[in-house]
């Protein structure tokens, strides 16, 4: 039990920096229906921004409590900042001059941002792996076992803090679509962007700020990443980003809370996986259940059923 | 919903389409065009304000991953800053938006009009298209020996670059009849070459068996996987079918990694053996190729005989590919690539015709696999990850969906372009001694697939020869090819 409640907490924490990331998937291919690939990329150039901003701050562990809150709040700000930079730009240079033309040409561009972005930060940054000590340590203990193994059930302050800080974003996000004129011409550009551009909606800047969204959700998944594992390379982006994207297509590709809900559950399964079984299989197992699911549920859980229309 | 977006960007596309063939008409006719402006100011203005623009962005982009840079130091990270690389990206990037702006993009005569006009018209590309196959089938039989006679002390490496790069057609080639012709949007065919290696390296190292008994259980086996792995996709479109044949393809490589006991993991398989010639191997020794044949023994021999064998394969694969579309189930892939709906309202099987279009691609990775692992022989999982599925993908849809002479053409720049990018030791003498030329390989490659891709976004080669005719062939215009549409 101790155990099972322990791999629910790794599992959900795993799951927001999944969910975070697949938002930026679902939204993009809700508005101009392509995988952005190069996603995944810009989630680990967020981690590397947060990485040089901690740096940069002197953040140690030995920091007092005031001076770490704020410049943790410094460090997600900067790195959200930035990385959208790298988002717009991304979409700018890659994806707008293929807008309307067929349907693979944005998707090879995208591969090709994405080898792009990665021998980039490989060529400036290093090929090696990049550790960062520990900077939020400890935490709650919630149940003690009893058992012989004597599993104690921590749920530590990094945790927390990544579980807050999603739901914190989700909300502020869904409100974001839901209540403000920014969400409201999103959402027209997603049903119609033809339609949304006579009713004077700017249809470009529209979907330059999709990816700017996205991108800002990536980099603090990029720095939860950073912080909770405490060890980046430039080649995060593929593996993060693949599992994102599969939690966006089990959610039902399109849709925001899907997004969030497959997230969250790529992330149960693959802990779940390597708690009880495997832990070498625990990808095999997230994209098998992916495989299974739009096999019997071809869109997704969440997503809307795609008519076909002649 | 989803269809909707697709109508709309379609329309779009035709617009854009008209406006830039009208442009383009103007410009051949010598006219400027409409808006032309006399007074150069404004553009000078415009074209710096741009210019600072760009240069502020690329600021931001550049100031930690150029500015700063991180190293393991004792015990910790340590930071050091290299302002001047960032400064000097900067200006580079600011020089070149002014100048690009100032001559292409703001001014009334771009100087890049007359680049269109030197581009061949229509009839003389399907002229070009008639010769160019045949004459690079020629070249490409003759190769070895021209190499041998030019190139001199280097004709063992021009080979192993021209192996490789038919390798890569061949992959191709076989790719292209899942995408190209079929419309199935595949991004794990890595999966079926990794399938054909192990299938041989495993034969190979468990009973024994040579290269020729190997291939066709190679190919056989690779088309099994293409049927397992087709069956479950059926029901999926477009870029769900992308994402799950993504995951097959990871999950072979995982288990290919994993199951230590069977294929030996990490570690891979090594002494595969190589190909024999009718039973001859290439050896030193009194039984060998150049003993029997009465020649003085060369390394060289076995290279060219891999090279016959890989074109041999290559050209098997493109016959075979341009035979079927005249049979009925290659007219139903095609069909099937522009409208599944219509397909099956007209009674075409479309399980039996997807699974066939898997299955044949897959086949033909698996030949590719096989003939890989006896080339390199030594095969790891490491050999066969996404980006491979990747470039091959790209070489597809660089070349031009469908085309045959297109995935020749991508192939040649690409993995050509690549290896030659392995010899810039010359920018050594130009960035200084620490300057590591080759990590910029993939670096450059990337950047060349987005711009090749931006600059002609339905491949090199756009024009179609039609598979059905009625009376005389005409060729289908690259506006006239709506391709691709990922059903």
């Amino acid at each position: 039990m101790e155990y099972f409640l322990q791999q629910l907490i790794n599992g959900l924490t795993l799951g927001s920096i999944y969910g975070l990331i697949a938002i930026g998937y679902t939204m993009v291919y809700g508005i101009i229906g392509m995988i952005n690939f190069a996603h995944g990329d810009i989630f680990m150039v967020g981690a590397f921004i947060s990485l040089m901003m901690i740096l940069a701050l002197g953040l140690t562990a030995s920091a007092g409590l005031a001076f770490m809150l704020l410049a943790l709040f410094i460090v997600l700000v900067v790195a959200m900042v930035f990385t959208s930079v790298w988002g717009w730009t991304v979409e700018r240079l890659a994806y707008r001059p293929l807008r309307g033309s067929f349907r693979l040409a944005p998707l090879i561009t995208a591969i090709g941002m994405s080898i792009v972005l990665q021998n980039f930060v490989q060529v400036t940054q290093g090929a090696r792996v990049k550790p960062l000590q520990p900077i939020v340590s400890g935490g709650f203990q919630i149940a003690e076992g009893t058992g012989p193994n004597q599993i104690v059930v921590q749920l530590s302050y990094m945790q927390i803090i990544i579980i807050v800080t999603t739901v914190v974003l989700m909300a502020g996000f869904s409100l974001l679509i839901a209540k403000t004129p920014l969400g409201r011409a999103q959402r027209a550009c997603e049903q119609d962007q033809k339609m949304a551009a006579l009713l004077g909606i700017n249809v470009d800047r529209t979907i330059s700020l999709t990816f700017v969204m996205g991108a800002a959700l990536a980099s603090v998944a990029g720095l939860m990443f950073l912080l909770y594992y405490g060890v980046i390379d430039f080649y995060i982006g593929f593996l993060a980003g693949v599992k994102a994207f599969t939690a966006a297509v089990l959610g039902g590709i399109g849709s925001l809370p899907g997004a969030m809900l497959g997230g969250l559950l790529i992330g149960l399964i693959e802990t779940f996986w390597s708690g009880y079984f495997t832990v070498e299989y625990k990808d095999v197992a997230a994209f098998s259940i992916l495989a299974i699911v739009l096999i019997f549920l071809p869109s997704g859980l969440l997503g809307r059923p795609d008519v076909e229309k002649v | 919903m989803a269809d909707d977006a697709a109508g709309s960007v379609t329309t779009t596309s035709s617009l854009g389409e008209q406006r830039d063939v009208e442009a383009w008409k103007s410009a051949a006719a010598g006219e400027p065009p409409a808006h032309a402006m006399p007074w150069h100011g404004p553009v000078i203005a415009a074209s710096l304000k741009d210019a600072v623009l760009v240069a502020l962005v690329a600021a931001a982009l550049g100031f930690f991953f150029l500015g700063l840079r991180t190293e393991i130091g004792v015990g910790t990270l340590e930071m050091t800053t290299r302002w001047n690389v960032l400064i000097i990206a900067i200006l580079v990037v600011f020089v070149a938006r002014l100048v690009l702006n100032l001559l292409v993009f703001k001014t009334s005569r771009p100087i890049t009009t007359g680049i269109d006009r030197l581009a061949p018209s229509a009839s003389a590309l399907a002229l070009i298209g008639r010769v160019l196959g045949p004459l690079l089938l020629v070249v490409a039989v003759a190769l070895p020996f021209l190499l041998l006679e030019f190139a001199g002390g280097r004709a063992r490496q021009f080979i192993d670059l021209a192996i490789l790069i038919l390798t890569y057609i061949m992959l191709g080639w076989g790719l292209n009849i899942v995408v190209g012709l079929a419309g199935l949007l595949d991004l794990g065919y890595v999966a079926f070459y990794a399938v054909g290696a192990y299938s041989f390296g495993l034969l190979a190292h468990y009973s024994g068996l040579g290269f020729w008994v190997c291939l066709p259980v190679a190919g056989f086996l690779a088309a099994m996987w293409g049927l397992i792995l087709g069956f479950p996709v059926l029901r999926l479109r477009g870029d769900y079918l992308a994402i799950v044949t993504l995951a097959f393809g990871e999950i072979i490589r995982i288990i290919l990694l994993n199951w230590y006991d069977f294929t030996n993991g990490p570690d891979g398989i090594s002494g595969i053996p190589k190909p024999t010639f009718f039973g001859l191997e290439f050896s030193r020794g009194d039984d060998g190729f150049d003993a029997f044949f009465g020649l003085k023994y060369s390394s060289l021999h076995r290279f060219i005989w891999l090279y016959y064998i890989i074109l041999a394969l290559a050209l098997v694969t493109n016959f075979v590919t341009h035979r079927l579309r005249r049979l009925p189930i290659g007219r139903a892939w095609e069909a099937l690539r522009e409208d599944e709906i219509a397909c099956r309202s007209l009674g075409i099987n479309t399980r039996n015709t997807k699974l066939t279009a898997f299955a044949m691609g897959a086949m033909f990775g698996g030949f590719a696999g096989s003939f890989f692992a006896t080339r390199q022989g030594f095969i790891s999982p490491e050999s066969f990850t996404f980006i491979e599925s990747a470039i091959i993908l790209a070489i597809v849809v660089l070349g031009g969906l469908g085309s045959q002479i297109g995935v020749v053409l991508a192939a040649i720049v690409m993995i050509g372009g690549i290896e030659m990018l392995r010899n810039l030791n010359f920018l050594k003498e130009v960035f200084g001694p620490n300057f590591e030329p080759t990590h910029y390989r993939m670096l450059i490659f990337g950047l060349a697939m987005v711009f090749i891709m931006v600059w002609k976004p339905r491949g090199l080669v756009t024009s179609r020869e039609p598979s059905a005719v009625l009376k005389e062939k005409k060729r289908i215009g690259a506006d006239m090819v709506a391709q691709g549409e990922g059903h």
